[in-house]
């Protein structure tokens, strides 16, 4: 057994270290830490920096303009910026449509599409989602009917995320009502300006604007921008799932949000002594750390099976439960530690009249925000549908 | 044995109910709880029109009701209506002002002439009224006051602000006219205040009467925990009708037993909330009372925040919108647990009173 990343591995480590220290910017990473939203502008920075570095789409190859990295690597990698409160970059177009296109696109398509997504010029979001279609995605109604050279589009996708930061969209849309729901898919690509498409905000729990929806009436878009074949969106989507799901277990997240804890909790006093020497909290805080620090280990043995090549089946599910649950856990507990004070405090108030650092003052926003977490990406029940079905598979 | 409401008591709860139902909407409530002055004055006025606040005295004080159990039917049917005006902080200040002889101003207050709120706590103050630092002095020109008061919930426009600080002799009891705050919105809608003091004149109430102050405190604690089952109970009949009407895999959610189960663990909870709830109102007079209302206090913290979410994860995505009433309501069960102490301070509270074993 030995539960160390190789010295290879941990000289990458220490290069990515520090690089992140050397290159983050010190006021993203305090907008990171404080639950803001971050502007385009500022996540389009920090994708400038990554992407000089030839760090800014970790799972594509060199010929791509990706680094190359391994499964562990990009463990690592992806640790390392969540630790350092780095922003996450727009995983649409990075993480998503780029690696569907590496499988499924044409020659055409990759040179056309991913320099752009890896320079910032394009801002992509994705279009799965609708009102009717959640968990059951394949029931999904929005119609793509090929009309010459185009397709004509016609529905409503919702949840779309950042929508309104993006220039373009990946979509699955019906092109066909025969057979099974499954095989009447097709994932195509949309620019947002194209005329019949208009976005709509939504406004979320914590007062936040992060997704949209998104309609199309009579929208044509040029069958060019078909992805794989028409009425294989279904496996093209399935295959994007398994790279949604890459550091799905968010262990980084999590150490980052004890640290977080453990910081507050020696700042704030309450009745007589510092939440850190309050028993109920050091309890809570130490349970979930035990959590944590099984769960980093569970993610290293699927990482270690993945790299030796065993098929991947229910691990993910498994991490993302438990990822999500400790993730949520923390949210509790850091909203909790501040007591009355987690009002929100306003932004515009001076230092001295702060009862909170500046940093925790959104604490309860940002606890509701995080409340999407179990739901996103495949809900909680639906990860356990899955793992379920294998279990009792007869 | 009898858990029937009393004729009086069913009679303003349905008054109440229908009085929300009938002019508080989701959307008047949006308008009004999360700008200034974070309520909605007419649905003040109504309040006091129908007595609301006078229920909170007894006869004796002026009022027509007093008990702890007029406390729970109100503050249920505030619950159930995710009501945000400032209730509680005339319900506590309203037992002050009496307890005090002010007879004058608790008349004015039930009137709906100008409203009170309660300024306990401080930034590293959450639950014990013993390591409260803000200090009184007498002077000349009377008492002046200096230290800080954070998060007093419904002062942002209340005349009047009732200030509880150190005398030398304990837990002194003050009132000062509308000083200046630092008001914000609460993430769950309502307005909350921070007060900084330096020198503030004050009228001294009691120069020593932590007792009171934690009397009227534990009451308003039993409105907290009746508002949190009103909340509950409306939120899990919302979240029923939703399981039931949503469809996906050509089937309503609510058919799946996984789903199912989750709702009843949800309706157990709020069983015992409503029952701990009518444990600390009923019991408030007896000798008690703390620990009574630390119990529910307790439950109600813990149960209140799972409830909240499992309702917002059952719902999927429209759970996690600002358009969804029911998100409201889940966030108020959980900021619940930040007022007066929440579960972790009334867990400590219930630990230091524990009767030793023998
Ligand atoms: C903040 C946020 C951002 C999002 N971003 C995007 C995006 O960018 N693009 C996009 O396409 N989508 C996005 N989504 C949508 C997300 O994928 C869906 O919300 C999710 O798939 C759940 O669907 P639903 O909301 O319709 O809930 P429903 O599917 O209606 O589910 C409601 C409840 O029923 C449960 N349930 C459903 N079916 C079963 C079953 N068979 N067994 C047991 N329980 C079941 C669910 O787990 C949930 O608890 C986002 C959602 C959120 C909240």
């Amino acid at each position: 057994m030995d539960l160390e990343f190789s010295p290879a591995e941990k000289a990458f480590r220490d290069e990515v270290r520090s690089f992140l220290s050397d290159h983050l910017p010190r006021q993203i990473a305090d907008k990171v830490d404080a639950g803001k939203e971050l502007t385009k502008e500022e996540t389009l920075q920090w994708q400038a920096i990554l992407h000089a570095r030839g760090w800014a789409a970790p799972n594509w190859p060199v010929d791509y303009g990706g680094p190359g990295w391994d499964a562990v690597q990009r463990h690592i990698f992806a640790e390392e910026c969540a630790l350092h409160s780095a922003p996450r970059l727009p995983a649409f177009g990075l993480n998503m449509l780029g690696p569907v296109l590496l499988k499924f696109g044409t020659e055409d398509q990759r040179r056309a599409i991913l320099p752009r997504i890896l320079d910032g010029t394009d801002w992509w979001c994705q279009g799965y989602s609708e009102p009717g279609a959640g968990s059951d995605l394949a029931s999904l109604k929005t119609r793509a009917i090929r009309d010459g050279g185009d397709y004509v589009v016609n529905g409503q996708k919702t949840w779309t995320t950042l929508g309104q930061h993006a220039n373009k969209i990946f979509c699955l849309v019906r092109t066909s009502t025969e057979g099974k729901p499954q095989e009447g898919i097709s994932f195509l690509l949309v620019d947002l300006d194209t005329p019949g498409v208009e976005m709509r905000p939504i406004r979320l729990i914590d007062g936040g604007h992060e997704v949209n929806e998104v309609f199309f009436t009579d929208a044509r878009v040029p069958v060019e921008n078909l992805v794989g074949e028409e009425n294989q969106g279904w496996t093209i989507a399935k295959y994007l799932l398994t790279h949604e799901r890459t550091n799905i277990a968010g262990v980084g997240f999590s150490a980052r949000d004890l640290a977080r804890f453990r910081k507050l909790s020696g700042q704030l006093r309450r009745d007589g002594r510092s939440i850190a020497d309050n028993p109920v909290y050091s309890a809570r805080a130490a349970e979930i750390e035990a959590e944590l620090e099984a769960l980093r280990i569970t993610n290293l043995r699927m990482l270690a099976n993945a790299r030796d090549g065993a098929a991947e089946g229910a691990q993910s599910s498994l991490l993302k439960l438990k990822g999500t649950q400790i993730r949520q856990a923390l949210q509790e507990l850091y909203r909790s530690a501040l007591g009355p004070h987690a009002a929100p405090e306003p932004d515009d108030l001076s230092d001295n009249e702060r009862v909170v650092p500046a940093e925790s003052a959104r604490a309860a926003p940002v606890y509701f925000n995080h409340r999407k977490l179990s739901i996103f990406g495949g809900s909680n029940e639906i990860q356990r549908n899955i793992v379920a079905k294998e279990l009792f598979r007869e | 044995m009898d858990f029937n409401l009393t004729e009086d008591h069913q009679m303003l709860s349905d008054t109440l109910r229908r009085f929300l139902a009938d002019n508080y909407d989701i959307e008047t409530r949006g308008r009004a709880a999360y700008a200034a002055p974070y309520h909605a004055p007419e649905i003040w006025a109504g309040l006091a029109e129908l007595g609301i606040l006078g229920a909170f005295l007894t006869e004796d004080q002026g009022g027509f009701g007093g008990t702890a159990e007029d406390v729970r039917v109100i503050f249920e049917e505030l619950g159930r209506g995710l009501c945000a005006e400032p209730v509680l902080g005339a319900l506590m200040g309203l037992h002050l002002l009496s307890r005090a002889g002010r007879d004058d101003l608790a008349q004015a207050i039930i009137a709906g002439e100008g409203r009170i709120a309660l300024a306990v706590y401080e930034p590293q103050v959450a639950c014990d009224l013993k390591h409260i630092e803000a200090r009184a002095q007498e002077t000349a020109d009377g008492w002046q006051l200096t230290g800080r008061k954070s998060a007093i919930y419904g002062a942002p426009g209340a005349q009047h602000l009732l200030i509880v600080a150190q005398t030398g002799q304990g837990q002194g009891l003050f009132l000062a006219a509308a000083p200046e705050l630092i008001p914000a919105a609460m993430v769950d809608g309502g307005g909350v205040a921070d007060l900084v003091m330096d020198d503030l004149p004050a009228e001294c109430l009691s120069p020593d009467c932590a007792d009171w102050i934690e009397a009227a405190l534990d009451l308003g604690r039993v409105a907290l925990c009746a508002e949190a089952v009103g909340a509950m109970d409306f939120l899990i009949d919302m979240t029923v009708d939703y399981l039931k009407q949503r469809k996906q895999f050509g089937r309503s959610i609510g058919s799946f037993q996984a789903l199912q189960h989750r709702v009843v663990d949800m309706m157990v909870e709020l069983e015992q909330c409503r029952s701990i709830t009518i444990s600390a109102a009923a019991r408030f007079d007896g000798p008690d009372r703390g620990r009574q209302v630390s119990m529910a206090k307790n439950l109600i913290g813990r149960m209140g925040t799972r409830v909240a979410e499992e309702a917002i994860q059952l719902h999927g995505g429209i759970g996690m919108t600002w358009e969804y009433p029911g998100a409201h309501y889940a966030k108020r069960l959980i900021m619940i647990d930040h007022q007066l102490g929440d579960h972790n301070d009334h867990v400590l509270r219930l630990i230091a009173s524990q009767p030793k074993a023998a």
